[in-house]
């Protein structure tokens, strides 16, 4: 069972066998254009809802990750310091930035839903 | 109307066996040119020594760094050099950079031995001629700007942006005032928020109106009790002289704050305009932008810091001071009554007198009529490209008011799949260097065009045929045009991504 | 006006096409009681030959350091520059070049800033260097500044025995960025004294070698002590020339190795421009301020090169950027990278060890006249002396002989009265056995 979660500012958190995968959307890092850089928090530390998590860096552009909810890091996906094109060519499945325990499950109840986010986008777009 | 062969690739090039192309050659690295076991430099007879002084804290690993003849390193650094498009080259329009002509009276005065073989720390007797020199550049330049004093020895202009901020949280300090909050025009150079947070600040961005220029009433609607200042850049980066200018310092200071004026546009208003009647209490000067110090390829520059009275008390080390008997004195430290309210330092020794030195002989040769022709010549020339490309390009805002630079967005490549800087690659394959792309940040697809007093009306007018065959090339669809440009340029596109994916930033 | 191309012809011309009577109101938008306050009080223009006339005279009233015996040094050297360094570096199209933000066309500047970054790191012994910072003192600021991010701590500790300029500008950068620092007694410390200046709040230690006072120092064992107290060793460098001769930082473990590189290429200037070195660990490059030059591919697969992870600078991430620094020291940099290309390891060995040499022979020298004593028992080429009476004071006697004999420490240490008699004296490849020998004797005669 796989869920999608999306915020506003284009990050998403992937409920996937009761683990929380968090990343950035499809279209986030279609407007960031090539990623070159994706800078990533220590294991462990916690995050409030808003805070920045992690940076995305583009050949011109250096964009901030919020999280989209309280959240703690569990571990992160290294891959992207190798190979940061992960996000470009899979933003929403292996170019997942972390992985995340959520002590307050209700907060996902103010996010997206899939179709919800799709229609933002457009709007956006 | 320009026009060109329509197949711009027209099968008369082949590959040469040297893989070098008539004056253009393929220079390998020093790496593979030198060789270890050579040098360029030649030796009187070694002295001996013992290792007495050095027992056990000599250099273990080799330096490994290769050695070049004489005629190997001149060569390998002119072909180099052929490669690079320069000021004497061609025409060099990038906005807010200010790229004019270097007179190489300058460069011959820099290297008179009274002042490049001069140490900082020579017995002051010995460096009156110096500090004359250092003296003089603060009258002109407080003349020029009419402000009260000036702190010297500022590297560069953001560097002359942190002094002046510096200056200003020391001078908030010794009121005893905590404000933290430091208002900066979203138009601004990313250097002006980046001192900000350096120095302390938190910054809260004041957005353009549809002119392009900041409005009274956005500043007012940010100033509170924590507002310890502004940075405004005047004129500011679309090129356009702030309107309303002197009521905003006037609200700054009426709420307590200071007014920080970023100078790099200093050239539209040479005799036109004292920023001290506007206000302002603090603006650094690119002596390697309005006083035509070399830009060197990205440096050196030099960002002396004219202050007001107000803040003069706060002005760096150090400071030099005339006597009544017409020579000079030093101050280096904070321990006399000149200099009791300085902050400290922000850098070693007194500043970059090779630029001081270049400054005051560029400003002598101007004089009083030359320096104000300078702004009405770099004015008339961007109206110039104005009138002749409005009408194509369109003005991203409603005001024809410009002053030294033209600001064009990227509303003619409109639905042409082509965007700014394709369109700038272009103008490379055309000879020139490209204008500023993409900056300032509150227009889409920037073209930020500042042509200079140097340019000739011939080459303002092969500039504009150029850029306006260029927007007929666009619109008509040549996209091959844009898409691979440059093709004649020593490189074609370069990959930016590799490159910061893979760092690769020393020989192995 | 020489440099203005524009004919009255031309400027009518120009005013037609605009639609306007004269360049005057393109103005209109400077309130008019601005514009009538703006006129110049200065001077008319000057011919070229009437401007070199008053800078020559000008010039004539400061005493070059080559018209005297010379033996001054605390942070900036006189060394000899081969005349092809001039030349090169007066090419109009380095010379007259921007930051190479366009790469197409800036390829010299371009692979000459990869292959200064490759010669930085090398003399350092470092993994990579930038492409030069303003100078040796704001070098070592920014590196402090740079440990604050890495470590994620806020206190950085100074060495006593660091340049007393660096020390400020290091102190004052630190504090206006609301940052901590320590600045340790002027003194040798030994290991266990060491470990005590460290707390849980000390992101790195910045030590001088060879220091202020001319001592050459290993650094190793405290970069070991840092690096248990996960804090990092910076040493700093303001002799570069050095390097060619002394253990380097990177032998010692030092994370951030920033330097001076005036001694290398550039004239003295009277104190600029110069060019600060800043080399350290690939680990940290995302740390680095300033820019970096790297090596990449064009679309016909041609190495090529250009300005890279801009992400980190200012003009991209704006209040969030490693440093506010844009311009840097680009020609000073062509200058050193010239003059290192034609040293070579050979060159720069050689060179170095003349240093010590010449150095050696000026103790020996001095150290004989009995009532000065010697104060190190290391040095490069420069070291300070105890005197009998007020060191500046002899400087100022010495004059009159055409030496300008070395620095009174108390002129950068003016507070501590144990200064007063220090001289610190420095000895190059320009310094004849006849300089060492009139000095010495007219120091003895003094005293």
């Amino acid at each position: 069972m796989t869920e999608y979660y999306f915020s506003e500012e284009h990050e998403y958190i992937r409920k996937e066998n009761e683990v929380f995968y968090m990343g950035i959307s499809n279209f986030a890092q279609e407007q960031l254009g090539d990623i070159v850089f994706v800078e990533l928090p220590d294991v462990g530390s916690t995050f409030k809802k808003g805070e920045t998590i992690a940076t995305v860096e583009s050949v011109k552009a250096a964009s901030d990750v919020y999280a989209p909810c309280d959240c703690t890091v569990v571990s992160i996906n290294t891959t992207l310091e190798e190979k940061p094109e992960t996000v470009n060519e899979n933003a929403e499945t292996n170019g997942w930035f972390m992985c995340l325990t959520i002590n307050d499950e209700t907060q996902l109840k103010e996010l997206m839903s899939q179709d919800t986010y799709t229609n933002f986008i457009q709007n956006v777009s | 109307m320009l026009t060109s062969s329509s197949n711009i690739n027209d099968g008369k090039a082949y590959k040469t066996f040297s893989g070098d192309k008539g004056l253009q050659h393929e220079e390998e690295l020093i790496f593979s040119i030198g060789d270890i076991n050579k040098t360029g430099v030649d030796f009187e007879q070694e002295d001996t020594y013992d290792d007495t002084f050095l027992q056990g804290l000599e250099r273990q690993q080799p330096i490994n760094l290769p050695g070049l003849s004489e005629p190997e390193a001149v060569r390998h650094y002119v072909r180099l050099s052929l490669n690079n498009y320069a000021i004497d080259t061609g025409i060099f329009p990038l906005g807010s950079c200010t790229m004019k002509h270097n007179p190489r009276l300058n460069e011959k005065i820099a290297r008179l031995k009274g002042f490049s073989d001069i140490h900082p720390l020579q017995p002051i007797s010995t460096v009156q001629g110096a500090l004359q020199i250092m003296h003089e550049l603060t009258e002109w330049l407080c003349e020029i700007t009419g402000m009260h004093s000036i702190a010297l020895s500022p590297k560069a202009g953001a560097h002359g942006e942190l002094c002046g901020i510096m200056a200003i949280k020391e001078a908030l300090r010794v009121r005893g005032d905590k404000r933290n909050i430091m208002l900066v025009a979203e138009s601004a150079h990313g250097t002006n928020p980046s001192t900000a947070v350096l120095s302390g600040f938190t910054v809260h961005s004041i957005k353009a109106n549809a002119k392009g220029t900041v409005s009274l009433a956005s500043v007012k609607e940010a100033i509170n009790d924590d507002v310890a200042g502004i940075m405004l850049t005047n004129p500011n980066t679309c090129g356009l002289f702030e309107p309303e200018i002197i009521a905003i310092a006037e609200a700054i200071h009426d709420c307590g704050g200071y007014f920080y004026c970023d100078g790099a546009n200093l050239n539209a208003i040479l005799g036109k305009a004292k920023i001290a009647d506007l206000g302002v209490d603090a603006m650094h000067i690119n002596l390697h932008k309005t006083f035509s110090t070399p830009h060197g390829g990205g440096g050196p520059g030099a960002g002396p810091v004219v202050l007001s009275e107000r803040l003069a008390p706060y002005a760096p080390l150090p400071r030099i001071v005339k006597n009544d008997d017409n020579t000079y004195t030093l101050h280096e430290h904070a321990d006399n009554s000149h200099t009791q309210q300085a902050f400290g330092r922000i850098t070693a020794f007194h500043g970059q007198m090779g630029m001081f030195v270049r400054t005051l002989s560029y400003m002598l040769s101007h004089g009083c009529d030359g320096l104000r022709q300078i702004s009405e010549d770099a004015v008339l020339n961007a109206n110039y490209l104005r009138v002749h490309l409005e009408k194509t390009f369109g003005l991203p805002f409603d005001n024809k008011n410009i002053m030294h630079e033209l600001l064009l967005d990227d509303r003619c490549l409109e639905n042409t799949g082509i965007t700014t800087l394709d369109f700038a690659k272009s103008l490379i394959d055309e000879g020139f260097h490209p204008m500023t792309v993409y900056f300032p940040l509150v227009v889409n697809g920037a073209m930020l065009i500042e042509p200079t007093e140097s340019e000739t009306r011939q080459s303002l007018d092969k500039f504009i045929q150029v850029m306006l065959a260029l927007v007929d090339s666009a619109q008509k669809g040549e996209v091959d045009r844009f898409l691979n440009a440059p093709l004649y340029a020593p490189r074609k596109r370069i990959d930016e991504t590799t490159a910061a994916r893979k760092p690769i930033l020393t020989h192995e | 006006m020489r440099y203005l191309p524009h004919t009255e012809k031309d400027r009518e011309k120009i005013c037609a096409d605009i639609g306007i009577n004269n360049a005057q109101d393109l103005f209109h938008v400077i309130p008019e009681h601005i514009r009538k306050k703006a006129v110049l009080n200065l001077p008319p223009a000057k011919s070229e030959l009437a401007v070199e006339r008053y800078m020559q005279n000008i010039a004539k009233k400061n005493i070059a350091a080559d018209d005297v015996s010379f033996f001054l040094g605390a942070g900036a050297y006189k060394h000899h520059i081969p005349a092809s360094v001039d030349m090169i570096i007066q090419r109009s199209e380095f010379l007259t070049a921007y930051t190479p933000y366009q790469p197409e066309i800036a390829q010299g500047t371009l692979q000459y800033l990869f292959e200064f970054q490759t010669q930085c790191s090398r003399l350092m012994g470092m993994e990579m260097a930038n492409a030069s910072m303003y100078d040796g003192s704001t070098a070592s600021a920014e590196a402090v500044l740079a440990a604050f991010r890495i470590t994620r701590k806020n206190k950085a500790i100074i060495s006593g025995n660091i340049h007393p300029q660096y020390r400020d500008v290091i102190t004052n950068l630190c504090t206006v960025s609301g940052y901590k620092t320590q600045t340790l007694p002027p003194r040798f410390m030994n290991d266990e004294e060491l470990l005590e200046v460290f707390d849980d709040d000390t992101a790195a230690i910045i030590v001088q070698n060879p220091d202020f006072f001319g001592h050459v120092n290993d650094f190793s064992t405290l970069a070991k002590i840092a690096h248990e107290k996960n804090a990092l060793l910076i040493v700093c460098t303001t002799e570069c020339v050095s390097l060619g001769l002394i253990k380097t930082p990177g032998e010692m473990g030092a994370d951030i190795a920033v330097a001076e590189g005036q001694s290398i290429g550039n004239s003295l200037n009277f104190g600029g421009p110069y060019l600060g070195l800043y080399t350290t660990k690939k680990k940290y490059m995302r740390q680095t301020p300033g820019r970096l030059c790297g090596k990449t591919v064009d679309s016909d697969g041609k190495t090529s090169y250009v300005l890279t992870l801009t992400a980190r600078e200012q003009h991209i991430r704006r209040e969030k950027a490693t440093s506010n620094i844009c311009t840097n020291s680009g020609l000073c940099t062509l200058a050193f990278s010239a003059h290192m290309s034609l040293l070579g390891q050979k060159g720069l060995h050689t060179l170095a060890r003349i240093n010590h040499a010449k150095a050696q022979k000026m103790y020996k020298s001095l150290s004989q006249i009995p009532k000065v004593t010697i104060y190190n028992s290391t040095f490069f080429n420069e070291f300070t002396i105890q005197l009998p009476a007020n060191a500046a004071d002899i400087v100022d006697r010495l004059l009159e002989d055409n030496i300008i004999a070395g620095l009174p420490v108390s002129r950068l240490i003016p507070d501590n009265p144990e200064c007063n008699n220090l001289l610190l004296v420095c000895a190059t490849e320009m310094t004849t056995d006849n300089d060492i020998a009139f000095f010495a004797n007219k120091l003895q005669n003094i005293l």
